[in-house]
């Protein structure tokens, strides 16, 4: 048995940016986070909200793991440290993952400026894990200048990252159908900025043009509008890095001057609060749907109750129960 | 198995391959299997070094760093490798290895402090059985 450091103390470090404390307290609050660790993460909370995170998504294979890497080094050489949370998806029959996306990023460790975690959907839709924000507030607490948040590769409407992140980078790939990728995934409005990756290659350019012509036709006339540009980028050449970590920059100046920003923290804080408290729910139900639920199942199978009555019914006996820490 | 408890501590492993040793069919079959079995597997892809890994696992926070070698260099690699958790104070991480190495080598590196070796003809079930087991002799953290 080993020696189990409490968590208020691994906040302590955490503040001091200990990594081997931001990674046990990660390991911790993911792994179900009781009211000891929620309570050291309440403490460090206090601490965020000093770092500028950016979401970086795009159709799996677009290219982020790649991307990430890249923008990794040129904050680097601007002299700011980087945290990373990497996303993958979670195998749907045996809830296990095999987290990949730190292939790519290897040679980045080994330099404390730097901080990767890789972490699995667990079943959570929207391109994040459910413990990816509680990891970036560990981050920002750490006191880490940048967090970028790789999602899994996003699909439809599966874009929560918006609601997360200060900056989004959408990641289209060139040459996948006639249709710009963008479009199809409708994640065209969600971006800040949009790469084209993989610029290397001889269709990028015809990706890139599509891109602009769709952006020209979205565009609100008005001053102090942010203009969304389009950075294609190559690794295989290494360019375009630069200019994405300048056109990030240009965002976060442009949130702070035209004071979106205040709107930006509010629908984060909106978008945090609503889904822990969905989670919170969820769990509570699951963990005592034997107990209290099968008599109120019984009633709606009988028609005495109706759905809405009988889950109004469970929530009310629920606020008994809910342990404040969760 | 099933893993429905989300909130469930789920064992996380690092499976690491370290060197030249380009041999990562083994590698793949262990992360699927462990996979299957509802663990978390970070994979750190080939030719890292020992020191690239062992920050990897710090920062990943793994149960159980699992490095593969086929390639005759173990007797090198895992003093390296036990010998940077230690200066790094993570000595408590669990080192697990599997691959080609002869059985001599095998005593010594027991002795050196790696937990569990597993070579060719494992059957899956066995490893993740002893990947449970060790985690769970291990205690929580
Ligand atoms: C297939 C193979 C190759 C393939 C590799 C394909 C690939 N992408 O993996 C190719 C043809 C490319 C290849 C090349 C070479 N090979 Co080769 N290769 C083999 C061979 C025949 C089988 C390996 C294999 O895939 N086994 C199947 C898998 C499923 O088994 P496994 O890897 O052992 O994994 C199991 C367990 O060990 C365990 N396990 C594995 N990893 C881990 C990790 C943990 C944490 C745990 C718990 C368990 C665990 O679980 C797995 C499932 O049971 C072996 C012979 C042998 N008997 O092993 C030689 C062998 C490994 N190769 C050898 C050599 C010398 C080479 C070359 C140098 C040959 C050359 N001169 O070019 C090159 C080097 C390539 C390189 N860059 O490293 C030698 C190594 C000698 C040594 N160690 O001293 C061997 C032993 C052959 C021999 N008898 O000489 N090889
Ligand atoms: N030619 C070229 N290939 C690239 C470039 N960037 C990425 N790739 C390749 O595209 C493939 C996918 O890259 P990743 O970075 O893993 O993509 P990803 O979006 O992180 O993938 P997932 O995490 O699986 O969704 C790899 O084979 C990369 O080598 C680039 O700029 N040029
Ligand atoms: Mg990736």
């Amino acid at each position: 048995m080993i020696n189990r450091i409490p968590s208020m103390e691994l906040a302590k470090r955490v503040r001091e940016g200990h990594l081997r404390a931001i990674a046990r307290l990660i390991t911790r609050v993911e792994s179900g986070g009781d009211p000891e660790v929620r309570e050291a993460l309440a403490e460090l909370y206090k601490s965020t909200g000093n770092a500028h995170v950016v979401g970086i998504t795009g159709v799996p294979g677009a290219g982020k793991s790649t991307l990430v890497t890249q923008l990794v080094h040129e904050y680097r050489a601007s002299g700011r440290t980087v945290g990373v949370v990497a996303i993958d998806p979670s195998s749907p029959y045996s809830g296990g993952a095999i987290l990949g996306d730190r292939i790519r990023m290897g040679d980045l460790v080994s330099d404390p400026g730097v901080f990767i975690r890789s972490m699995a959907t667990r079943g959570t839709l929207g391109g994040l894990a459910r413990s990816a924000l509680d990891a970036v507030d560990l981050l920002d607490a750490g006191g880490f200048d940048v967090v970028l948040i790789e999602t899994v590769g996003v699909g439809q409407d599966e874009v929560d990252i918006v609601r997360a992140a200060h900056t989004t980078v959408v990641v289209n790939a060139p040459g996948l159908g006639d249709d710009i990728q963008a479009i199809k995934a409708g994640v065209l409005e969600i971006a800040d900025v949009h790469v084209v990756s993989k610029a290397d290659r001889p269709d990028s350019n015809k990706t890139i043009q599509e891109l602009k012509a769709m952006l020209m036709m979205s565009l609100e006339p008005g001053e102090g509008i942010w203009r969304v540009p389009v950075v294609p980028t190559s690794s295989e050449k290494h360019t375009g890095f630069g200019e994405l970590m300048a056109a990030i920059d240009r965002h976060a100046e442009h949130l702070e001057r035209s004071g979106e920003i205040t709107q930006r923290r509010h629908q984060i804080a909106l978008t945090r609060v609503v889904k822990v408290a969905e989670e919170i729910v969820r769990d509570n139900f699951a963990r005592d749907s034997r107990s209290q639920t099968e008599e109120l199942l019984k009633k709606v199978t009988q028609r005495e109750l109706d759905p809405h009555g009988a889950a109004v019914t469970l929530l009310k006996a629920m606020k008994e129960t809910i342990h404040e820490a969760h | 198995m099933q893993n429905n408890d989300k909130n469930a501590a789920v064992i996380r492993v690092m499976l690491a391959k370290i060197g030249l040793d380009g041999h990562d069919r083994g590698i793949k079959v262990v992360a699927r299997a462990l996979r299957d079995a509802g663990m978390d597997v970070v994979y750190t892809g080939l030719h890292r070094t020992p020191e690239e890994v062992v920050d990897a696992a710090i920062q990943e926070d793994v149960d159980i760093l699992g490095i593969s070698l086929l390639s005759g260099a173990h007797m090198h690699i895992f003093p390296k490798v036990l010998e940077l958790l230690k200066a790094k104070e993570a000595e408590d991480m669990i080192v697990a290895g599997g691959g080609v190495i002869p059985d001599d080598d095998v005593k010594e590196l027991y002795q050196m402090g790696v937990h569990k070796i597993l070579l060719q003809d494992t059957p899956p079930q066995e490893i993740i059985d002893s990947f449970r087991q060790l985690v769970a002799d291990r205690g929580a953290r």
